[in-house]
């Protein structure tokens, strides 16, 4: 059993193996699932819709020849063989500006997103494994950010950056959408930290960090991916808004701001539904199939879900 | 004849199949007895408990009847059933201290119990002070929010709540398991007074604990795998049991007074089968040393001395 | 080996922290090597604090702990990793101490990366087999398997395996078979009496008298924090002086002995009224 493991580890991560090496039933706990990953199908629903969408993020802005904002066609056209999504009010194309837009709303979704996991991860493992008085100020942090009127702050901000671009948007969006996070691992954590096992790894000799990291966060590695679902889906949602009410980037396209721009020109009265309906349904899909991708991840997750 | 159980079989209906529980159970308990049902995990004990009051909507009434004071109970149905609970049939339920609810005052709770039995609260409040005195609860427990009390205070207060309405059966299900020594001691002492004082005609008291209905039990009933495997009167069943798995447990039980190093007491290795799809014939076969082939067979619950009862080959 | 001299363990409860709930009281105690203590007492008694406090899982409020006559509050790093090769703990919910998530053996395999990180595959597999087999489970049926897989009685003596990896010199029992049936509980309590022959000193902390007499040398009988009695279980048992020692002997269910109710001893072939 061990020799072979620990063969396939050494040649896996030379470097790693001689720092602290992952314990060979940690390995072999993310090969099974990814074993029971790849059967689930409601991950690989949410999976494929989400990935099938970066795709045309990915490849849709190289099949146009052209900028999303150039007027390029004849205005308010349909969906056609030459344009695939129709053509806005002012003849610009709206699959170029859709598949522009996909991008900008990838990398919002990540950058903030992500940068909100890791400050609300961070504060609620900390607070809730340390308790104490850690724990008292950690919180009053979070509900002072909670409390701040996050609108108000973005008007205050927009005056004074008469340019803004996707990244600031998106450190401003991450900025405040972490207390709810880190409320809730807190409180995952305080009642995982009280369970015998973790009492065990400290009889074992780990030291806090190493239990926060390799017993409790696993234990919660679904919820922690949900989290990152959530809060990418929230953050895809509060640019659109934002976009939408003309206080995202200064440049560059978005799903917001097309739906935004759709609305402006009355879009919906005229029956220019191709201009509204890519982007608003690009946003539920995407945000949909990641909330499916997560109730399939539990199952993976889960041993004891798998048997039945 | 107070109750009587025959042939009782309750079946739990689960996502891989049918747990056989409860697999063709016999017996009889006379007015005013304590009888103790002992068994561990997973013998059924908690299983016929519920369904004699039929509280677990899992359970599927297979086959069997229940006759209770003459009348047939109907367990197969909740809804029938009803007219039963808390008058004829009362349970004690484990954990019974979480049984209370935590946001109403007692006296309220107990006053909302009667009336949905048709009762009301003011004939019956002297009896409930009475009775509540008799377990040492002040009658101020009435106006206090459960939390107030303590564990045992809690268990105590939940036994007189369930045996208000003088039932015929009184089924404590595991009510001494999370207690410390004194208050069990306490709360298996009350059981036996409400007997004495006729507050209950029969107890069924469900435990693990062998050593503690030896204390207060008239006669013990031993299951194992759902099905019964000695009945004796406590005594005889400690002193002289018949059964192997019977014998076995007993000589696993480490007493005040008997040390490791005098006489080594030895467990019963392996583990029971399981309840999904149970082997033919004896279910202690597998773990019983006295087993031989006739043993594919299971043996029959029959008596082989006055009101003692085995289900084994080699004990007749 | 193990001494206690004065520990006291008191929380600050209440709202801010305005109240002071003292859990230990001024408690001396003593694991001489190769010694089991049986440390008795009910919900509320401490005993399961002092185990806290003696596996270093919970701070000292007053007192002084020492191990070969070292104070171990002061231990951290290093030397807290050498204090838990000599001394380890076994808790009482056998499906609690397990990580669900990871297979039972990890328990196992976290030792490996703090204690015998330089040993190479081979040489692990046989000292973990050892020790299956010294508390005589059978490898095949027990590893690559989940905990919920397991019974409780087979991971409560996988965690006994676990703490032997290590040469212990002290096992810190915590009620650990209250949660078993009544047929395994004897194996476990008997590997235990095993371990005892060969020199491991345990500190048996439980709230049941009958296990405690089993395999203890010496008896403490712990009420609200505070000993009450202790000294060697025969005396203890036999002859208890505190009243609280008598108390609880005399509520304890024994076969072949009734409690004495309302001062006449019920005679055994008594039946009860109708």
């Amino acid at each position: 059993m061990s020799v072979s493991d620990q063969e396939e580890l050494a040649a896996a991560t030379p470097a790693a193996a001689a720092a602290t090496p992952v314990t060979v039933a940690e390995l072999r706990a993310s090969r099974e699932a990814l074993h029971f990953a790849r059967r689930n199908r409601k991950l690989l629903l949410g999976a494929g819709v989400v990935l099938a969408f970066l795709v045309v993020a990915a490849v849709g802005p190289l099949l146009t020849d052209h900028g999303p904002n150039e007027y390029v066609g004849p205005p308010a056209q349909r969906p056609s063989a030459d344009w695939w999504f129709g053509t806005t009010m002012f003849g610009q194309d709206v699959f170029a500006q859709f598949a522009h837009g996909l991008r900008s709303t990838f990398l919002v979704g990540l950058l903030g997103g992500g940068l909100a996991a890791v400050i609300g991860m961070t504060i609620g493992f900390t607070a809730g494994y340390r308790g104490g008085i850690t724990d008292e100020v950690l919180n009053m942090v979070t509900n002072v950010v909670l409390v701040i009127p996050t609108l108000a702050v973005l008007l205050i901000i927009a005056t004074y950056l008469r340019v803004r671009g996707v990244v600031p948007e998106a450190i401003f969006i991450a900025a405040f959408s972490w207390p709810w996070v880190a409320r809730a691992i807190r409180a995952q954590t305080f009642s995982l930290r009280s369970r015998d096992f973790v009492d065990l790894a400290r009889l074992s000799g780990a030291g806090g960090a190493r239990i926060v990291f390799r017993e409790i966060a696993p234990n919660m590695s679904s919820y922690l991916f949900m989290t990152f679902i959530l809060l990418f889906g929230g953050a895809v949602l509060t640019a659109a808004m934002l976009d939408f009410i003309g206080l995202g980037p200064t440049d560059g396209m978005s799903l917001g701001l097309m739906m935004n721009n759709a609305v402006l020109w009355s879009a919906l009265p005229l029956g220019m539904w191709w201009w509204f309906v890519p982007p608003g349904l690009g946003i539920t899909m995407i945000v949909g199939a990641l909330y499916i991708m997560n109730v399939g991840l539990d199952e993976v997750f889960n041993p004891k879900l798998r048997e039945l | 004849m107070s109750l009587r159980v025959d042939n009782l079989k309750v079946w739990y209906r689960t996502l891989r199949g049918e747990v056989r529980a409860l697999d063709g159970v016999s017996f009889t308990v006379a007015d005013g007895e304590l009888v103790g049902l002992a068994g561990e995990s997973g013998c059924g004990k908690s299983t016929l408990g519920k369904s004699l009051i039929r509280l677990d909507g899992r359970m599927r009434h297979v086959d069997g009847t229940v006759e209770l004071d003459g009348k047939e109970l109907p367990i197969g149905d909740s809804e029938r059933m009803n007219a039963f609970r808390f008058k004829e049939v009362s349970i004690i339920p484990q954990y019974a201290m979480s049984a209370m609810n935590p946001t109403r005052r007692i006296g309220r709770l107990v006053a909302e119990l009667l009336e949905s039995r048709g009762v009301r609260p003011d004939g019956v409040r002297d009896e409930l002070l009475r009775r509540l005195e008799l377990v040492g609860l002040a009658p101020e427990v009435l106006d206090r929010y459960p939390i107030e009390l303590s564990g045992g205070m809690k268990q105590r207060m939940v036994m007189v709540i369930s045996t208000l309405l003088n039932p015929s059966l009184l089924i404590a299900d595991e009510v001494t398991s999370a207690l410390d020594v004194s208050t069990q001691k306490a709360v298996a002492e009350t059981l036996v007074s409400f007997r004495d004082r006729h507050y209950v005609k029969s107890t069924l008291f469900i435990t693990h604990d062998l050593s503690l209905v030896y204390q207060i039990a008239d006669s013990i009933i031993v299951m194992y795998a759902g099905r019964l495997a000695e009945r004796a009167p406590t005594d005889t069943l400690v002193t002289t049991p018949r059964h192997p798995y019977t014998r076995m447990l007993l000589s696993a039980l480490p007493e005040v007074g008997v040390r490791y190093g005098d006489r080594r007491l030895t467990g019963i290795p392996g583990s029971p089968p399981s309840l999904l799809d149970p082997p033919a014939g004896c279910r202690f076969r597998d773990r019983c040393p006295l087993a031989f082939d006739k043993c594919v067979e299971q043996p029959p619950f029959v008596e082989v001395a006055p009101d003692h009862q085995v289900a084994c080959w080699k004990a007749f | 080996m193990l001494t206690l001299e004065g520990v006291s363990k008191t929380y600050r409860v209440g709202t801010f922290g305005g109240r002071e709930l003292v859990a230990v009281r001024d408690v001396d105690l003593q694991v001489a090597p190769g010694e089991v203590i049986a440390l008795i007492g009910e919900s509320g008694s401490g005993k399961s604090t002092i185990g806290r406090m003696v596996l270093r899982l919970t701070g000292v409020s007053g007192g002084r702990i020492t191990f070969d006559g070292v104070d171990i509050t002061g231990f951290k790093g290093k030397g807290l990793r050498d204090y838990y090769a000599k001394v380890q703990g076994v808790f009482q919910d056998p499906f609690s101490s397990y990580n669900p998530i990871f297979k039972a053996e990890r328990a196992l395999e976290l030792l490996r990366q703090t204690y015998f990180a330089g040993l190479d595959g081979r040489r692990w597999r046989d000292k973990v087999e050892a020790s299956l087999d010294a508390v005589r489970l059978d490898p095949g049926q027990v590893l690559g398997k989940y905990p919920h897989q397991l019974s409780g009685g087979q991971l409560q003596r996988l965690l006994v395996a676990r703490a032997l990896l290590l040469d212990i010199r002290l096992l810190v029992a915590d009620e650990i078979i209250s949660m078993l049936d009544a047929s395994t509980r004897i194996d476990v309590l008997n590997l235990l009496g095993d371990l005892k022959a060969r020199g491991l000193g345990i500190l048996f902390i439980t709230h049941d008298l009958s296990l405690g007499n089993y395999i203890s040398d010496r008896a403490v009988i712990l009420r609200q924090g505070e000993v009450v009695e202790e000294g060697p279980v025969e005396r203890v048992f036999g002859q208890p002086q505190h009243p609280y020692t008598r108390s609880l002997l005399a509520s304890v269910p024994q076969l072949h002995r009734r409690w004495d109710r309302t001062g006449r001893d019920r005679e055994p072939a008594g039946e009860g009224g109708g």
